[in-house]
């Protein structure tokens, strides 16, 4: 096998970090390649976690607001528009210790890697975490969801449960009820995190109920969802409710596992940028979005993050003494 | 020439039963982003197994009938028809090799 190509730029993610990084690297003549993922109905995927979303109200640009997968078309055509070549593949390793960088895609226990870059944006991005409960994985698709845009119209008149306490949690909710006869949210604390105006948007809501201080411990349904357990974490008793549907919105964890031993991380898995910058340790990597922000973790403050990856990494080939 | 057949609650009955080759039915809609992934890779598979196998697709939101004949619960799924009778579901946007691992086996 030959060996490939030297790159400019390799962006490895497509949610809006990552695609911003590519409208500005391939404007700055630097052709990048856009590793964009491979099809999943987790938010591990081409387009991140915005594909899996309803109406995004809170982009800016958008006052009628606008549909979270339509938005990442529009990031993805506007990237291709000014020359950035994007692959719908996985990235399955890297190698940061030399250069140019190696990152594979495929088996990743072949010597040469699939392509090579003077600089990497790393913006893979965080996913969905799940319950972790034994039927939880077997239902998924007969009740179980974790896309409440793609499978809620599958509920009309049914009396479903969205689990969790935060933003995603309350949209999908408030999202579901359009097809929804009830809608509970599950929530193991005693009061929402998500912003003002979606819990008052839920609380106003004739269609939503609330289960406070409850986890999830089972679900319940032989070939569809049919009831599901739930603990009060004050008194530990439990109950089983006949709902038939289960949105699962819990949170997020950071899609950093590839970088393991070769990027700084923090002790819940975020890699660490320096601050001002989206330098990693490693000179010649970058990192945007949701992998490096533990805080804000919002579609704007990602694409911003990714215009800044794609400046800091074209002043760093210039003084790598390479002209675009 | 291969191209994706278009379904509809009026067709599938005749179009499934009447087909030769395996038919693999892409339930979906409009507002489902992993949909949209998938859809290029369903047709380099029309491409790729001319003759061999058919793909169609049914928008669900207009066809609900079919959709819940089938008990689609979550979409994209994809279930492979074989003599008329489903021989394979598949639930979710998987990758191209992920989706030719499960059905190839029907082939």
């Amino acid at each position: 096998m030959s060996t490939p190509d030297v790159r400019d730029v390799i962006i490895i993610g497509s949610g809006p970090a990552g695609l911003t990084a590519a409208i500005y690297a391939a404007r700055g003549n630097l052709a990048p390649l856009v590793i964009e993922g491979e099809p999943s109905s987790t938010s591990d995927q081409p387009g991140g976690q915005l594909m899996l979303t309803t109406e995004v109200e809170n982009f800016p640009g958008f006052p009628e607001g606008i549909m979270g997968p339509e938005l990442m078309m529009r990031f993805r055509e506007q990237a291709i528009r000014f020359g950035a070549e994007v692959v719908t593949e996985k990235v399955t390793r890297v190698d940061f210790s030399t250069r140019p960088f190696g990152v594979w895609v495929g088996d990743p226990d072949v010597d040469e890697p699939t392509y090579r870059a003077r600089a990497v944006i790393v913006s893979t991005g965080a996913q969905s975490l799940m319950l972790g409960l034994e039927n939880e994985w077997r239902l998924i698709g007969h009740g179980v969801s974790t896309c409440a845009t793609c499978d809620g119209f599958f509920f009309r008149d049914h009396d479903i449960a969205v689990v969790g306490g935060g933003d995603s949690a309350v949209e999908e909710a408030t999202f579901l009820t359009k097809f929804a006869r009830s809608v509970t949210i599950i929530h193991r604390r005693d009061e929402l995190r998500a912003s003002k105006i979606m819990q008052d948007r839920a609380f106003a809501n004739d269609k939503i109920r609330f289960l406070w201080n409850s986890q999830v411990t089972e679900v319940l349904g032989d070939t569809s969802v049919e009831g599901v357990e739930v603990t009060d974490v004050t008194t530990g008793a439990r109950t089983v409710h006949p709902f038939t549907g289960l949105f699962v919105a819990i949170g997020h964890r950071p899609n950093t596992d590839l970088f393991a031993g070769q990027l700084a991380m923090k002790p819940n898995g975020y890699l660490v940028t320096e601050a001002g910058s989206t330098r990693t340790g490693v000179e010649g990597v970058f990192a945007c979005g949701d992998v490096q922000d533990d805080v804000y973790r919002q579609a704007v403050t990602a694409a911003g993050s990714g215009c800044a990856a794609a400046i800091d990494a074209e002043r760093w080939l210039e003084t790598q003494g390479h002209s675009a | 020439m291969t191209s994706i057949t278009t379904l509809s609650d009026a067709t599938f009955d005749e179009t499934i039963g009447s087909a030769s080759e395996p038919v693999l039915v892409d339930f979906w809609a409009e507002w489902c982003g992993p949909c949209k992934i998938i859809a290029p890779i369903l047709a380099e598979i029309a491409g790729e197994h001319d003759g061999t196998l058919r793909i169609a697709k049914l928008n669900v939101d207009e066809n609900p009938g079919i959709a819940r004949r089938f008990e689609v619960m979550s979409i994209p799924t994809l279930i492979l028809f074989k003599d008329g009778e489903p021989a394979a579901r598949i639930i979710g946007a998987k990758p191209k090799s992920q989706l030719l691992a499960e059905i190839s086996p029907h082939l």
